[in-house]
């Protein structure tokens, strides 16, 4: 890869540590990915602020990092581990390691969103290079925004954000988002549950960076947001397109495709919680399920997960009032996956319509996992 | 005696160590106790075996983002391989990873695909990525 005098600079150490290591990544996923020169972007999303996620090695990396180092273009973040409002029942270590890769962002100047669909809290740059970690974000942006992003990883994206830049290869070239293989569902995916399995089935066998959905309708917004999460949590696969495999190899996906998914995945008959939101709600999916749940009640608690943001804007229309009514609890600016809120200790089950929610939840958490689509979590449990 | 296989350089740097081979992919976040480096899913192959001071060789790195600090912080713990050899084109996880722990990297892109099954489990292995090479070290 051909790096500019001043990249060479930056790699060399000439404007610093944090810069230097941040050009170290951005030539070896250059060389990775065969990109012939950095390109610039235009926004950043970061993942790997849950201290569960990144630990003791990720703060102290980041409190040094973010000593000598700022974000050259516009950059949001992930979602932390535990809702700041209710500290209640977290260790003081949890809570000081977390603030600690809180503070260290902020240093960084990043935008504080803590969530993982930024494409539904911000404008959104069509046709735009960025980078973007959150492989559910990078799936979404690519596949539903026009967005062009690689997959990135939660150290790729950062040295994006402190450089400006990106390799300029796969999927930011235009030549590269066309699938070379098509999966072909024999049937029509209904519930964003459905959408879902098919995503974690094509994640797990396409080992391209594209793949095409031939002969199905264009996912809804919680379609496409489920089908995203998944097929990052399964494999390394970065964009999908729908409908468009004129000259595409073809793969079956059957029945028995989504009932093995679903059997890996879905452990339990029943669960103690029922859990809302990998990714994060938006106002969309509040505002859907307020109506669904109109004259009803859960009978078993209900976690929804959704950003702080998202949370301030619905309350000027009453919706978490509602929600809380028909016995939801709101935990803003975190996430299902891997949050220390869900504990074996405490919790042997959950009822979930996320794929990347019950994978998590059950590989992390150790918790076992009923997986239901939305309007029948509903019908059970209200 | 010691058979020599080609390989693409990601990240340089020389690592040697017992092979530990698996033709699953890995999520880094999830498959390992960050606290060990051993594999605690039940359903990976490598279930139970640790990756201090290997040399990894396995498809590519899947799932999480946060994957490539989950093995960065394994090296900061002295529990990281010591290198990283990826049977086909290594993933941005894996390669951000290595670049930033200084564990050499290569992938295998473009070799024959008898080169990808030379390397048994739990031989010698040393990386020299700056020569684009791989030697498999065996006894007599």
């Amino acid at each position: 890869m051909q790096l500019t005098r001043e990249e060479e600079k930056g790699l060399k150490g000439d404007y610093g540590q944090a810069l230097a290591a941040a050009y170290r990544i951005l030539v070896s996923i250059g060389e990775a990915t065969e990109a012939e020169r950095l390109t610039s972007i235009k926004w950043a999303h970061l993942s790997g602020v849950n201290y569960n996620t990144i630990g003791d090695g990720g703060a102290i990396f980041l409190e040094k990092f973010s000593k000598d180092a700022r974000v050259k273009v516009k950059t949001t973040i992930n979602p932390m581990g535990f809702d700041r409002t209710q500290p209640n029942k977290l260790s003081k270590n949890f809570i000081t390691k977390q603030m600690s890769i809180v503070n260290s962002y902020k240093r960084l100047g990043v935008v504080p969103s803590f969530s993982c669909i930024p494409y539904e809290l911000f404008s959104v740059p069509r046709g735009s290079t960025v980078s973007f970690a959150e492989s559910n974000a990078a799936i979404f942006s690519n596949s539903m925004l026009d967005l062009l992003t690689n997959k990135e990883s939660a150290l790729s994206a950062l040295a994006s954000s402190v450089t400006g830049k990106a390799p300029y290869s796969d999927l930011r070239k235009n030549e590269q988002r066309r699938a070379k293989l098509s999966i072909t569902p024999s049937f029509t995916p209904k519930t964003e549950l459905d959408w879902g399995l098919l995503g974690y089935f094509a994640g797990k066998v396409i080992n391209d960076s594209c793949i095409n959905f031939d002969d199905i309708p264009q996912p809804d917004l919680r379609g496409a947001k489920s089908l995203s999460a998944a097929m990052g949590t399964s494999g390394s696969c970065g964009m999908f397109t729908i409908n468009h495999g004129e000259e595409t190899k073809g793969i079956t996906y059957e029945p028995k495709d989504a009932s093995a998914v679903k059997d890996e995945l879905s452990n339990s008959e029943d669960g103690d919680v029922i859990v809302l939101g990998s990714p994060q709600l938006g106002m969309n999916e509040l505002s859907y399920l307020t109506d669904l749940l109109e004259g009803r009640r859960f009978r078993k608690p209900c976690m929804i997960f959704c950003s702080r943001a998202v949370h301030s804007c619905a309350s000027h229309i009453g919706v978490p009032d509602k929600l809380a009514k028909a016995g939801c609890t709101f935990i803003c600016d975190s996430c299902s996956c891997l949050t220390p809120l869900i504990r074996k200790e405490e919790t042997d089950s959950v009822i979930t319509n996320s794929i990347k929610a019950a994978y998590y939840l059950n590989h992390s958490n150790k918790v076992a996992v009923c997986l239901k689509d939305l309007k029948a979590i509903i019908k059970d449990y209200s | 005696m010691c058979l020599v296989i080609k390989c693409r350089k990601i990240v340089g740097g020389l690592g040697f160590g017992q092979s530990l081979v698996t033709r699953q992919p890995i999520n880094f976040l999830t498959m390992l106790d960050p606290e060990t480096g051993i594999f605690h899913d039940l359903e990976h192959e490598l279930h139970g075996r640790s990756l201090e001071s290997k040399v990894l060789v396995f498809p590519k790195a899947i799932g999480s983002s946060v994957g490539a600090y989950a093995l960065y912080s394994l090296k900061t713990k002295g529990l990281a391989p010591t290198a990283v050899i990826c049977t086909s084109l290594i993933d941005i996880i894996t390669a951000s990873a290595c670049a930033i722990s200084e564990i050499p990297a290569v992938d295998m892109k473009g070799q024959r695909f008898e080169s990808k099954l030379m390397i048994r489990q739990g031989t010698q292995v040393l990386v020299d990525a700056d020569s684009s090479r791989i030697e498999i070290i065996k006894k007599h």
